[in-house]
């Protein structure tokens, strides 16, 4: 009671800019950590390959954003990326341009098929996209014959190993299509269209938008965006991996955008957030890694952060 | 009457982020008395409610309590995949020997105590299948049953049908009788009058009145909530409509034997350019439905919806497309959408309109959003505050401009005026009676009798589904609606005072 009014506006203001800064000030932190405790941390080679790792996750994330900003989540996205691992060899032959062409188009197909469960069937998200969650990966096991597949293109395994400028060319696509997305989001129609279908979708309904295109569409860039992940997974691997490629890729994915700010009760997308939210991840395991504390550990210090990221994003009341 | 006081408060403030919802409230609530809390939204209602509650604590002040409150909200608060019964007797549930639930003797009391409330549905089914009045007094007979010395009532009548609003009003006379104190938060003046004996108006965070509320005219009573003269209100009335309106000769919309079982049959509706047609009935006669029929959110059995002649595919996009707009019933589930901004709520529908190859404009959204927002006099610090946190009169006008930037043809509103204060009511109700004038068609639905009989130009008034009757000119009185209303259904509920 004797609590002033001030007091209480600064603690509302605090959380707030709590919630929409927390991750930047934690990946700065932890860069800050790692600069004055971390051997050989501030060396180009470490960076670029912090980035490579991430760059997958990231791509992921990005279509994973946009889907829980309708309110809906996408397990299906490790499953898509062993699809489109296992189309890669199939193709190779007619060139690497022609094998990318067709994982994506595997991908688009994968992820409007979860739209249209989801829209027209009205089946709920998350058991809409755990059917091809399971049922994805065994029909890339189906088409790879199970088997794991060494490549040999050397096109197709310069776009793993090749820099522009310096910058491994991966996280090139991964940085350009966080872009891409940013500006999808916030200077078009249907960017816009998404949030509003996840925050009100009897409204946005109601005001005429066309809400299974919106959801369909969300679904399909998300199993598009999957898709680039595992071409780009695959080649950098040298291999066709379908049994392992993508495995719990969809908690890392949901991991980074809850993290990142995104709310999973939808009508909200925050796509630096996201990207920020990757790298944050990231981070934290290679700091215990460098710093020797095993996988186990990290896993738990992950798990750690989620119910952080997850308290301070929670409504106020 | 007795004047010893279960609610006792004195001097509260209470601030939300330097705003100032309460100042030096005086608040007292005596044994047996029914308490009118009015005031317009945002005045302070429900912050006092909560303080006195106990969900909110004053910054100031002093809060006495001298026995048990039940609060009953407009919302309804209950569990609606569980059984009516196990509603009612959640957390107290009768037991059998063994301190099991006792089933058998929990239905049959829950049956017994929901006949005094006009409820003889299944109380084995579960609450979500009932009516939403219905429901509404489910939780009444669960606050009272739960013995407290308080009831607190906000709007409990908002979204009751007339013979229920009976019933309410008939309990609120028997916990009268019964000695347990009432407050009850409306802004319907015909209730007020009829059940309450004393009321309390807020303004602006403050106690402007408090006394007797039979010594206190209607008039003064809305210029205290209002802060503005008697004579003011005189001279323009109690609805903010004005004349009545020059139509076209040829109708814009024809909605043709609209079928869509169980809920509307064979209704046909047409309105010409610059008119108001008002839509009559009770709570599920089908109001709604018609509406949704005509925008195309509601599966049809049969009938035809036509705009200027041509036929209108039966989708909400080709409805819209057609010219037809739909400001929906419930603000909050079927209009704005909370985490956008103003701007964003606005040109929500207008979107594709004001972008070019699916990039949105900025500058042109701005541009309309500004007219509107200066137009509907919406109150927002920018348009880019969040919508959530505007009060439920700004909220209906950012819907409003929602529809008119789609520049609509036909423009048909469900309840547009339902639970948002005075001041913001008479500017919707004048807004509407601009638009007509500028040549807008409008279907009009409205539960308040007044509000349509000022409005509308010409009534289509429904009955379980059917139209009973149209009225126009002369026809336009409360007797000739309440005849085509009762035709079949009489209505015998008498009406006479509490006291």
């Amino acid at each position: 009671m004797t609590r002033t009014a001030t007091a209480a506006t600064r603690t509302a203001a605090r959380t707030r800019w709590l919630q929409d800064n927390g991750v930047y000030v934690a990946v700065g932190v932890l860069l800050l950590f790692n600069v004055l405790f971390t051997a050989n941390f501030l060396t180009v080679g470490n960076f670029t390959t912090q980035l490579v790792q991430a760059a997958p996750v990231l791509i992921v994330a990005l279509g994973m954003a946009l889907v829980i900003g309708t309110e809906g989540v996408d397990l299906s996205v490790g499953a898509v990326m062993a699809m489109a691992a296992a189309i890669i060899p199939l193709y190779l032959g007619a060139g690497p341009f022609m094998a990318i062409v067709m994982a994506l188009v595997v991908g688009v197909l994968a992820g409007a098929f979860n739209g249209f469960l989801v829209a027209r069937v009205g089946i709920q998200p998350i058991v809409a996209t755990l059917a091809l969650l399971v049922g994805g990966r065994g029909l890339a096991l189906v088409i790879a014959d199970g088997q794991l597949v060494q490549l040999h293109d050397p096109a197709f395994l310069a776009l793993g190993t090749d820099s522009v400028a310096g910058v491994p060319i991966s996280v090139l696509i991964a940085g350009l299509l966080a872009l891409v997305v940013a500006a999808l989001m916030n200077r078009t129609t249907f960017g816009r269209q998404v949030v509003a279908v996840g925050g009100n979708r009897k409204a946005a309904t109601l005001a005429g938008l066309p809400v299974n295109r919106v959801l369909i569409g969300v679904y399909a860039l998300s199993g598009a965006l999957a898709a680039v992940a595992g071409v780009l997974a695959t080649s950098r691997l040298g291999a066709s991996d379908p049994a392992d490629m993508g495995l719990l890729m969809e908690l890392s994915a949901i991991t980074a955008v809850v993290v990142g700010g995104t709310p999973l009760t939808g009508g909200k997308v925050r796509v630096l957030g996201t990207v920020f939210g990757v790298v944050l991840m990231q981070l934290v395991r290679a700091t215990l890694i460098k710093h020797n504390l095993p996988d186990s550990i990290a896993q738990m210090i992950q798990a750690a952060i989620i119910i952080a990221a997850v308290y301070v994003a929670r409504e106020r009341r | 009457m007795p004047t010893d006081p279960v609610i006792e408060v004195a001097g509260v403030t209470k601030t939300f982020a330097g705003v100032r919802a309460l100042s030096e409230v005086d608040f007292t609530l005596h044994r047996g008395e029914v308490h009118a809390l009015v005031g317009e939204n945002g005045a302070g209602k429900s912050t006092l409610i909560k303080v006195l509650t106990g969900i909110h604590t004053p910054d100031s002040g002093r809060v006495g309590r001298n026995g048990r409150i039940s609060t009953i909200y407009q919302e309804v608060n209950l569990v609606p995949l569980m059984s009516v019964s196990a509603n009612l007797f959640l957390g107290r549930e009768p037991r059998t020997r063994f301190g099991l639930i006792d089933r058998a003797r929990r239905d049959a009391e829950a049956a017994e105590i929901l006949k005094g409330y006009g409820i003889t549905a299944d109380v084995r089914a579960p609450l979500g299948t009932l009516a939403v009045g219905e429901q509404q007094m489910v939780a009444l007979a669960r606050a009272v049953a739960a013995d407290a010395d308080v009831v607190i009532m906000d709007e409990p009548t908002s979204s009751l049908e007339p013979r229920e609003v009976e019933t309410l009003l008939g309990v609120v006379d028997r916990l009268h009788e019964a000695g347990i104190a009432i407050i009850y938060v409306s802004h319907r003046m015909d209730e007020l009058y009829r059940i309450c004996d004393t009321v309390t108006v807020l303004r602006d965070g403050r106690n402007v009145h408090s006394g007797p509320l039979a010594d206190l005219p209607r008039i003064e009573l809305v210029s205290l909530m209002l802060g503005r003269s008697v004579n003011e209100i005189r001279k323009h009335g109690t609805t903010a409509f004005g004349e009545g309106h020059h139509a076209g000769a040829q109708p814009v919309l024809e909605a043709v034997g609209l079928t869509s079982r169980p809920r509307i049959d064979g209704v046909s509706v047409s309105i010409r350019p610059g008119e108001v047609v008002g839509l009559a009935g009770l709570l599920g006669s089908g109001r709604t439905e018609t509406a949704k029929a005509i925008i195309g959110a509601l599966p049809l059995d049969g009938g035809t919806v036509l705009v200027a002649g041509q036929p209108v595919p039966h989708s909400v996009k080709g409805s819209t497309r057609a010219g037809i707009s739909m400001l929906a019933e419930d603000r909050k589930t079927e209009g704005i959408i909370p985490n956008l901004s103003v701007r964003e709520n606005i040109v929500l529908a207008a979107l594709p309109r004001l972008s070019r190859f699916g990039i949105t404009s900025r500058a042109r959204q701005d541009r309309i959003v500004d007219t509107f927002v200066t137009r509907l006099r919406i109150k927002v610090s920018s348009p880019e505050q969040k919508v959530a946190e505007l009060s439920g009169g700004n909220q209906q006008k950012v819907l409003l401009a929602r529809w008119l930037c789609t520049e609509p043809k036909i423009l048909l509103l469900d309840e547009p005026t339902r639970g948002i204060d005075v001041g913001a009511k008479a500017e919707v109700q004048a807004l509407i009676d601009e638009l007509a004038r500028e040549g807008l068609a409008v279907l009009l639905i409205s539960s308040e009798l007044d509000e349509l009989l000022d409005g509308a130009d010409r009534l289509v008034v429904l009955r379980d589904g059917t139209v009973a009757g149209e009225l126009e000119g002369d026809q336009l009185t409360r007797e000739h609606v309440l005849a085509a209303i009762a035709a079949e259904v009489r209505d015998d509920a008498d009406s006479d005072g509490s006291d």
